[in-house]
């Protein structure tokens, strides 16, 4: 009995893994059959997601609507049932209708659109600074306040341990507080790239001669993936950013053993394994 | 009445043979054809580059490809040709070309010695990208791989071989035929209607073509200067889009997106005059609101002006100037939308008759109107920030593109081939065709809509293994099409081969415009004398 018990739960619990099926996604990472974007991991991704399913769900109805119009026509005035075709070619009411109502639907879907991008705008006073350069083909990342810099190379497969992302793992991932605001100054050596985090809602062009900012505030701990964003050569797809969320105790430390790290070697960070 | 005068015209006339009749031609009917030639052979290349790529991306891993450089150079060439050596010959050059005069009941176009020079400069352009592919281009490689969009720094320090000069010299060619060839649309719509037929009694097919010509006139400018700059920048030391010594790289995205915007109506505008005109005639009813559909497309084209930097919204603009960019691009969604609407109107209470063109213009307007809707999405700089340069963005402008622009010129080939030729092209062969196209450019690129929501970037020649799955399907779909479009040039064989006449009209009452009063094909010189229109 109890067996039959265990095995109906675990049946079960496998069922309810397929059937929620490919849109769990991942978080801070792509998942296999994925249908919609990665986990939100700041309130920006989060509000990003929901505006995305507002608009997705009113494209959706729109689409279908044409659609079944369409198979409507196609079925009910196909010349074996409506051999004789009508003449009219004007009807000012409808014409009138078909070009304001999508006006008000527009309406509808820019007010939480420019809600949406003026969120993005709105810059926090920063907790963390750091800035990311791009180079053909790494990233660099400085803390200026912390007076640590490392650069952040792909881990190509071969080196790959257990568990890590082929292509998105890299040797010295950005190392941030959780709950903490994030002011990401971008810069680049060379080409155009683009510094992209896809759970955390951001992505800016790294742009020589520039320095762009954006920011986030990841409200969850863990690993979070992106990948370069602008076509910058050979190597533009291995460039990969990795950032890695941990508790304010966790992030001193690592700033302290980094810091001392950088004073033994004399330079850059070799390894923030941890 | 017209047709005996006709015959009797033809008889006293010449026409040149052998290859001065191609190499210096003034006929508006043969440029046609020889743009359509260049068309197919043009598709031809960039869909085995695009075979290549969807190859390579099937898998995980690096299986095709060894140098990534080299999957950058295809996917670059594969946007080139489709766009310049494609879509654009196919719809201005060759239906433009062939059809406009007729349906306006002109002998010919106003400048016939400048449609031909318009036509070879193309072809050496398309030489001229060609022999690209075989230069030095980024360091240790071969070719452009800047896509098609080849934004600078990457394009100047970035690419120090000559590939990048002469895919740069390609566009200035290519760039002029377009401009002599818009000069001469519009002089000759302006100048050389019947008598009778006014602006309002075009058919809509000219309207697209005119309002077209205008986009290509005002825009292909921009890009000459813009690529000069590029050329000057790289070879006579000029920093326009160097920050280091005082330019910006940005200037270079502003102007080619100036181009680059209208550019894209001037794909697919003319494909909204070929539906037009084969929804009217395969439901035996004129065009539901005609002066609406007109002016829409006149809308489409000046609105297309202001809204350039919508593809600019991750690079570093302000916050305002995204917002207002969001603004004006989600305004052409209202034009758009009634000519979807309006054709829909012109099928309601019409006598459907499902022949090859109609297929394809029907799948034209659901899948066009599934592109429309997702570039809706994408004109949220909001949302933007998670898609631009997904494969979100992919997804969106292939189904308009593949899905809507090519959608239209096959329709336009079954419709007026017949005419062309004088051959009736064989319906299940069509039919086939289109199947085989409509089942593959959606497996391959709906499931791309999930890639970019999942993170996918674009131009990457190899990709985390999540994203396996939906690439796989994606590749398997990009086959099945490219069957699809073997099967359309066997067709054209078989067309041939047939030899199955071809009516005057084989489309029946519904095709009211002046070409199908003519013999199919046409005389090599037609309307010597002009029709009169009530």
């Amino acid at each position: 009995m109890a067996i039959l018990h265990r095995t109906l739960t675990v049946l079960a619990a496998l069922a309810g893994l397929f059937a929620s099926g490919p849109a769990l996604a991942g978080m801070g990472q792509p998942s296999p059959w994925q249908l919609g974007f990665q986990d939100a991991a700041t309130p920006v991704m989060a509000q990003i997601t929901d505006f995305h399913t507002y608009v997705t769900i009113i494209i959706t109805v729109i689409a279908l609507f044409v659609l079944a119009l369409m198979i409507y026509v196609m079925v009910r005035f196909n010349e074996k049932r409506n051999p004789t075709p009508s003449r009219t070619s004007h009807n000012t009411a409808i014409e009138v209708a078909w070009t304001v109502i999508p006006i008000f639907i527009l309406v509808a879907i820019a007010i939480p659109s420019f809600r949406l991008l003026f969120a993005q705008y709105d810059f926090p006073k920063a907790d963390v600074t750091i800035t990311a350069t791009g180079s053909q083909w790494y990233w660099s990342y400085e803390y200026p306040d912390e007076g640590i810099s490392f650069d952040s190379i792909m881990v190509p497969d071969a080196s790959l341990k257990e568990g890590q992302p082929r292509l998105l793992t890299v040797d010295n991932e950005v190392v941030v507080p959780v709950n903490a605001n994030v002011i990401v100054g971008l810069k680049s050596n060379d080409v155009i790239h683009d510094w992209a985090l896809p759970s955390f809602g951001v992505k800016l062009d790294a742009v020589p001669g520039r320095l762009q900012q954006t920011w986030f505030r990841a409200e969850k701990e863990g690993w979070f993936y992106g990948q370069c964003s602008e076509l910058c050569g050979r190597n533009h797809a291995f460039m990969p950013i990795a950032v890695r969320v941990v508790s304010q105790d966790e992030y001193d430390a690592w700033i302290a053993k980094t810091k001392s790290a950088a004073i033994d070697t004399g330079g850059k960070v070799a390894s923030a394994e941890e | 009445m017209a047709h005996s005068a006709q015959a009797e015209a033809e008889h006293h006339h010449d026409h040149p043979y052998g290859v001065g009749r191609w190499l210096f031609s003034t006929n508006h009917k043969d440029i046609g054809t020889m743009y359509l030639v260049l068309a197919i052979i043009g598709g031809i290349v960039g869909g085995l580059l695009s075979m290549g790529m969807r190859a390579e991306l099937m898998e995980p891993g690096m299986q095709i490809f060894g140098n990534p450089e080299l999957f950058n150079v295809f996917v670059t060439a594969h946007g080139l040709i489709m766009v310049f050596f494609m879509v654009m010959p196919a719809t201005m050059g060759g239906f433009g070309n062939w059809m406009m005069p007729l349906m306006i009941g002109a002998p010919d176009m106003a400048f016939p010695r400048m449609n031909n020079i318009s036509f070879w400069l193309l072809a050496m352009a398309f030489v001229l990208l060609v022999i690209s592919l075989f230069m030095p281009g980024a360091p240790g490689s071969t070719g452009v791989g800047g896509g098609w969009t080849i934004y600078a720094p990457l394009s100047t320090s970035g690419t120090p071989g000559i590939a990048m000069d002469f895919a740069i010299l390609s566009i200035h060619l290519a760039g002029a035929s377009s401009i002599l060839g818009a000069i001469n649309f519009i002089t000759t719509i302006f100048n050389m209607r019947a008598p009778g037929m006014t602006l309002h009694k075009m058919p809509l097919f000219v309207w697209s073509v005119l309002i077209t010509a205008f986009l290509l006139l005002l825009s292909l400018p921009v890009l000459a200067g813009a690529i000069t700059m590029l050329l000057t920048d790289r070879n006579f030391g000029t920093a326009f889009f160097d920050s280091a010594h005082g330019g910006d790289p940005l200037l270079w995205q502003h102007l080619f997106w100036f181009f680059g915007h209208p550019e894209v109506y001037i794909l697919i505008l003319p494909g909204f005059g070929i539906v037009s005109q084969i929804v009217a005639t395969f439901s035996r009813k004129p065009v539901f609101g005609y002066l609406g559909m007109a002016y829409a497309m006149v809308a489409i084209g000046v609105i297309g002006f202001v809204v350039w930097a919508h593809h600019m919204y991750a690079a570093g603009l302000d916050v305002n100037t995204q917002a207002y960019f969001v603004f004006a691009t989600m305004v052409i969604a209202v034009p758009t939308g009634v000519k979807i609407f309006s054709w829909i109107a012109t099928m309601w209470g019409g006598s459907l008759s499902f022949k090859t063109p109609m297929l394809w213009a029907l799948g034209f307007i659901f899948l066009f109107t599934i592109g429309g809707v997702t570039g809706v999405v994408l004109s949220n700089a909001g949302v933007d920030r998670s898609f631009h340069d997904t494969y979100y963005v992919v997804a969106h402008f292939h189904y308009v593109l593949s899905l809507g622009a090519v959608f239209s010129l096959f329709a336009g080939w079954y419709y007026w081939s017949p005419k062309m030729t004088g051959y009736m092209y064989s319906e299940p062969i069509g039919k086939l065709h289109f199947w085989l196209m409509f089942i593959g450019a959606n497996l391959a690129f709906f499931p791309q809509h999930f890639l970019g929501a999942a993170g996918m970037p674009r131009r990457y020649a190899d990709y985390p293994d999540a994203y396996a799955g939906w690439n796989f399907i994606s590749s398997i779909g990009a086959y099945i099409a490219f069957a699809g479009f073997v099967v359309f040039l066997f067709g054209i064989i078989a067309q041939f081969a047939r030899k199955q006449k071809a009516a005057d009209n084989p489309w029946g009452a519904g095709a009211t415009t002046l070409e199908w009063t003519l013999p199919s094909p046409p005389p090599f010189h037609t309307f010597e004398t002009l029709p009169r229109i009530k």
